[in-house]
């Protein structure tokens, strides 16, 4: 510990933690725009400036660690005016188009400019670049004009997700965030995550905006228009409402969608329900068979996207699974079309996703179980926040609804797929049952929950030791595949999800500013809402949901059946990752 | 043995001047005269007097050639090398005397030198070890890894006074001691050669010159700090610099000073280059680190700082070439020799390039504490066609202008910045009356703007701020609060930039302002450039008085801006005329003014 004086006063603070950590820690709030805990921490865009005593010049609190007898001052003449200055310049080189920004609201940089008491416009007024849109991916579109090139978008790209096709291009006043060569996005190997746009502060990167598509296809009488909800919307949706981090909203937002005038509300959980059922079964018969082991998990289109382009030579080790959202769609337009006696045409398939990978997956190949897509629209939590406040729907004093059934039943193990480990945990408490053939067989599994990008357990089920690793985070699931590669690690299953903590965390999340980023587990909270709802429920095993009974007694048969493969079962292709042509 | 040495000069500015083809043309002259046997042709580095290159200096005689051309061969060979009769018509020509010449050491130009880093620049074969090892190359090394400790090496370092010649002018031996510090597996031993102020050219000329002792010296320093590896990182477009350091490195090597157990001490050391593309951020130490990692190269926030976390964050030091450069021989002549050249805190001596408005070009080396006015007047040989002096700029865009009332500051790191400049890397820019000084701020901040790696906000948008109200003020569009407004940003930028560029950035600005601040004034207020530089503040006239109507302006005129009937006055279309200039170079009267 160090005694150090932050603006006159007295403090103890552990030696070396920034001066950033020191003064939050002792209730003084120093402002960042560039900075992100354990990701970005650069120092560059300088609104963090303090004062100590001795220093040439002012430092950036966010990199500067303190030590014994350090004298700060944060909240001087200077300071005041150094911060307003760099807000400034910042400001005259950006868009200021904010009536329409769709950040406006959660700008971060907006934020500081009220605090800071910005009042000319035109302040430091000169040459403002210009760039054009790039809206060439699927999932999202950038706008440098608006960029602040605080980083943290290429940061969590390189550093997060070991992707890093997004960067800074050429220099000085000239510097922008591009793709290699100038390509555009949808040129690179984008995994399409969508981590750039939750921790972009600004209204440079944003999700391609697929509500109006959904709103359109909800007003035309000739649609009869599905949706289903993942796991992990619940426990995110409310902090668009202005509810606490972790608040589970499943009530509200079921609904919430009713009153969007969609025809069914359904939930995922029932897709995530029958992915354990095909999956357990598909590993059981892989070790049973010597098939190709380890196996991983298929449910983060994300991740599917980096094993296609940047592991190709693993893709025989991934589950031909569907994801849940895929599989949902195909029994929507063929199981339950049938039931019902609708043509299969005449459905709208629409999900709620945490994800914006999830809107490249609705256009894969061999995805249309009917005949026609399993999807047609895919929106993120955010998109759907939207909706709802378009709808002039009172989002905190809607009555608790349920899910219709039968696609809106789902199981406590379906829940927690919105968790790093929870798929592996579903799994594991399906498996153990059918591998010892005795139900009672153990619950949690412990050992694969928790926000740790990388987490490993062994677990003797009957006869068979299953060696399981989880992984979340691009970067982790590289050094997990890499310890596999070469012959360091020996599993049987892995469950890779593609951002950090898993779909609670995911790329289609609502915004949460550095501020709270930086000082807040978000991933722990938003998981727990989900453990919390599986360990209140009766019905926690996926095989024992009885409306996933019903469907593989009227429908499927049994798990990996001619049928079942036919319609929830899919297949990769190598991808290259840059396809550049001789011009 | 050969009867004679005929040395050329082989850096940059010579081969560019020709000097390849000098040497060309005089080894088929030797041949043809069957004299390849007897004389002995060597490619040399720099000489230091660039303006008068190529260089071209005979031995035993020591009879110095200069601006000679692939025509002159025959005549040197036949008359001074067959007959012993020297062509004195192609000496340099202050070496000539009636009946004899001077030697080099006479000449206004080297007399008031000391070269200490150049020492063999222009004396030795940079591309034949064997001709270093001859001038004591490598003892210093032996001395260090036989009979001196780390701690020893360091000591005298430290002792000597020797400071960083890169810019900012830390204590070299306290750098090497921090280092040393930091118990680790690996560290690293860098050099920075990517020498990217705009006019310097010193580090270049060593690596063309005299690279042995830059192998030398790190691997000195590599014992010190306790590092088994050394990078150099050299800007690809320095090609003469990057092969001859490649050919040294690959000599060194087989000879044992580089590798495992050198000297037969256990000490084992390596190093390789790499070459940065150019980027003046690249100078910046952690920058240039992190460029050397593969990556972009952008500073880092500092702490760590390299001595403890590096290059791949491993306990580095770095150290530019001309510090480097000085190691040897304050290993072998001692701490003491070192530190009783110089002033009281500036130790040594110091190379400036010498360039802009100055008759001697060129390189220059002077004990610290020598006056601007003796580089200026007496080594610089005065500026040329008997125009005043305005200002001297040293340390480029981190530095400032010195006025002529500072030309007798003796010159050393601490007078500088008293004096609102910097030592830097030692750019040393001469100007003159016609000079217009707003026109040379803003000729510094459009380098820093394109310069800047963009990852600050101060300095990716603040310079360019900064430009755009120079440009304002070369252009009378001015006002007064846009100086203020000059003066308050130069001020933000240095206090909230992350590295050394942008916290010097603002230098070339706040030094015009305080030495030349009635230049901006009559810029914003008379709409004038007393220098007459500013081309949106004056136009050409024709002096009807003078004009005779001869046409010739007419007729240069790239734009058909002057009209008039031969043998009558003409006039100048204001609304057509571009300013080039064209029409008063050509006129034999003096009849066109501008204003």
């Amino acid at each position: 510990m160090v005694n150090i004086k932050i603006n006159g006063m007295p403090y103890t603070v552990p030696e070396g933690i920034s001066i950033l950590d020191a003064a939050k820690q002792n209730g003084i709030d120093i402002p960042t725009l560039c900075y992100l805990r354990d990701i970005n921490e650069i120092g560059a865009c300088r609104i963090c400036v303090v004062e100590v005593k001795g220093a040439r010049s002012l430092v950036a609190a966010c990199v500067y660690p303190v030590n014994e007898g350090m004298e700060i001052i944060t909240n001087s003449e200077k300071i005041h005016e150094s911060r307003k200055m760099t807000l400034e310049l910042i400001l005259s080189n950006h868009e200021k188009s904010c009536l329409f920004c769709v950040r406006s609201g959660s700008c971060e940089l907006q934020k500081l400019a009220q605090e800071y008491g910005l009042d000319d416009p035109m302040a430091w007024a000169g040459e403002q670049n210009r760039y054009e849109i790039d809206e060439s991916a699927v999932h999202m579109w950038r706008n440098n004009n608006k960029c602040i090139l605080c980083r943290r978008c290429s940061a969590v790209c390189a550093k997060t997700q070991a992707v890093g096709v997004i960067g800074a291009n050429n220099r000085g006043f000239k510097t922008h965030i591009g793709q290699a060569f100038e390509l555009d996005l949808a040129e690179v190997p984008c995994v399409s995550c969508g981590q750039c746009i939750t921790v972009c502060p600004v209204g440079a990167i944003g999700e391609k905006d697929d509500g109006p598509k959904v709103t359109a296809a909800i007003r035309d009488p000739e649609k009869f228009v599905c949706v289903q909800t993942a796991p992990s919307v619940r426990a995110t949706l409310g902090e668009e409402f202005g509810l606490p981090v972790g608040t589970n909203v499943e009530g509200k937002m079921a609904a919430a969608l009713r009153r969007l005038g969609f025809d069914k509300v359904f939930d995922t959980d029932f897709g995530a329900d029958l992915t354990i059922m095909e999956e357990a079964n598909e590993l059981v018969e892989r070790v049973k068979n010597g098939g190709k082991l380890p196996m991983i998990t298929s449910c983060s289109p994300g991740w599917i996207n980096f094993c296609e382009m940047y592991y190709p030579d693993m893709l025989e080790n991934l589950s031909s699974c569907k994801s849940p959202q895929q599989m949902f769609g195909g029994i929507l337009k063929t199981y339950y079309a049938e039931k019902a006696g609708i043509d299969p045409k005449k459905i709208v398939s629409v999900s709620v996703m945490p994800c914006t990978a999830k809107k490249y997956e609705i256009g894969r190949a061999d995805q249309s179980a009917a005949g026609v897509p399993d999807l047609d629209i895919s929106i993120t939590t955010r998109e759907l926040a939207r909706m709802i406040r378009r709808a002039g729907i009172d989002f905190a004093n809607l009555p608790e609804e349920k899910f219709d059934s039968p696609l809106g039943i789902g199981s406590g193990a379906g829940h927690i797929f919105g968790a790093t480990g929870g798929v592996m945990e579903a799994a594991l408490r399906t498996a153990a049952e059918w591998i010892t053939g005795q139900p009672g067989a153990p619950l949690e599994f412990h050992e694969v929950r928790g926000t740790e990008g990388v987490k490993e357990a062994s677990y003797k089920l009957g006869d068979l030791e299953v060696k399981v690793a989880v992984t979340s985070g691009l970067v982790n699931a590289r050094k997990v595949l890499d310890a596999v590669k070469n012959g360091e690690k020996d599993y049987t299953f892995i469950e890779v999800m593609a951002c950090p903590g898993g779909c609670v965390n995911g790329g289609g999340q609502p915004y949460q500013p550095a501020s709270v980023r930086n000082f807040t587990d978000l991933k722990a909270l938003r998981a727990k809402a989900l453990y919390d709802e599986d360990a209140g429920m009766e019905l926690r095993r996926s095989h024992e949901n009885p409306a996933i009974k019903k469907l593989y007694e009227e429908f499927l048969e049994k798990p990996g059946s001619h049928v079942a493969h036919k319609v929830l079962h899919t297949t990769y292709k190598p991808r290259k990752r840059y396809d550049i042509k001789e011009k | 043995m050969y009867r004679s040495h005929v040395l050329i000069c082989g850096g940059t500015g010579c081969t560019s001047s020709g000097s390849a083809q000098v040497i060309d043309a005089l080894e088929k002259e030797l041949k043809k005269n069957d004299l390849e046997n007897e004389i002995k042709v060597i490619r040399t580095g720099c000489f230091g007097l660039c303006a008068l290159g190529p260089i071209m200096v005979v031995y035993p005689e020591g009879a110095f050639y200069s601006m000679v051309r692939p025509e002159d061969i025959p005549e040197i060979v036949s008359e001074h090398l067959l007959k012993g009769r020297i062509v004195k018509r192609l000496l340099y020509q202050e070496t000539v005397e009636a009946d004899t010449i001077k030697t080099l050491d006479n000449t206004d130009f080297y007399r008031k030198q000391m070269r200490v880093a150049l020492k063999n620049c222009g004396v030795i074969d940079p591309e034949n070890i064997n001709e270093y090892i001859a001038y004591d190359g490598y003892q210093a090394l032996g001395k260090v890894l036989t009979e001196m400790t780390p701690a020893q090496v360091i000591d005298t370092i430290k002792a000597s006074g020797l400071r960083g010649r890169g810019g900012a002018g830390f204590p070299t031996g306290l750098k090497w001691s921090f280092a040393a510090k930091y118990d680790n597996d690996q560290k690293y031993v860098c050099c920075n050669a990517d020498e990217g102020d705009p006019g310097a050219f010193m580090d270049r000329s060593i690596l063309e010159g005299d690279p042995n002792v830059l192998i030398e010296a790190m691997a000195i320093a590599g014992y010190a700090i306790g590092a088994s590896q050394g990078y150099v990182y050299i800007r690809a477009e320095y090609p003469i610099a990057v092969k001859r350091l490649s050919i040294a490195i690959k000599e060194a090597r087989e000879m044992g000073f580089l590798g495992k157990d050198i000297f037969g001490s256990g000490f084992d050391f390596d190093l390789d280059i790499r070459l940065g593309s150019g980027a003046f951020v690249c100078g910046e130490e952690t920058a240039l680190m992190t460029s050397i990692e593969g990556h972009r190269g952008e500073p880092r926030p500092r702490p760590p700082f390299p001595a403890e976390k590096g290059l791949f964050q491993k306990p580095s030091v770095l150290n530019n070439v001309e510090t480097y450069a000085n190691i040897p021989q304050i290993i072998l002549r001692g701490a003491e020799w070192f530190a009783s050249i110089g002033t009281e805190k500036s130790k040594g001596t110091k190379v400036f390039a010498l360039g802009g408005k100055i008759n001697n070009t060129g390189l220059v080396e002077v004990p610290m504490g020598t006056t601007l006015r003796t580089i200026v007047e007496e080594i610089g040989g005065g500026i040329p066609n008997g125009k005043k002096f305005k200002a001297a700029q040293t340390g480029g865009p981190s530095g400032g202008c010195i006025p002529a009332e500072h030309l007798d500051v003796p010159i050393d790191y601490d007078n500088l910045i008293a004096i609102g400049s910097m030592m830097g890397s030692g750019g040393l820019i001469v100007m003159d009356e016609d000079t217009c000084m707003v026109d040379i701020a803003k000729f510094f901040l459009e380098f820093t703007v394109d310069e800047s790696c963009g990852k600050c906000t101060p300095c990716r948008i603040g310079t360019k701020r900064m430009y755009e109200l120079l440009d304002k003020i070369s252009k009378g569009k001015a006002r007064m609060e846009d100086l203020d407004q000059l003066d308050k940003l130069a001020h933000y930028i240095k206090e909230n930039s992350l590295c050394g560029l942008g916290q010097t950035a603002p230098n070339p600005v706040l030094s015009t302002i305080r030495y030349f601040r009635d230049e901006y004034v009559a810029h914003i207020k008379d709409k004038r450039c007393p220098a007459g530089v500013c081309k949106e503040l004056m136009n050409y006239y024709i002096d009807e008085t003078k004009c005779k109507g001869c046409t010739l302006c007419a007729r240069n005129c790239p734009v058909g801006a002057i009209s008039g009937n031969v043998k009558e006055p003409h006039i100048i279309n204001r609304s057509k005329c571009i300013k080039c200039g064209a029409c008063m170079e050509k006129c034999k009267f003096g009849a066109i003014e501008k204003h």
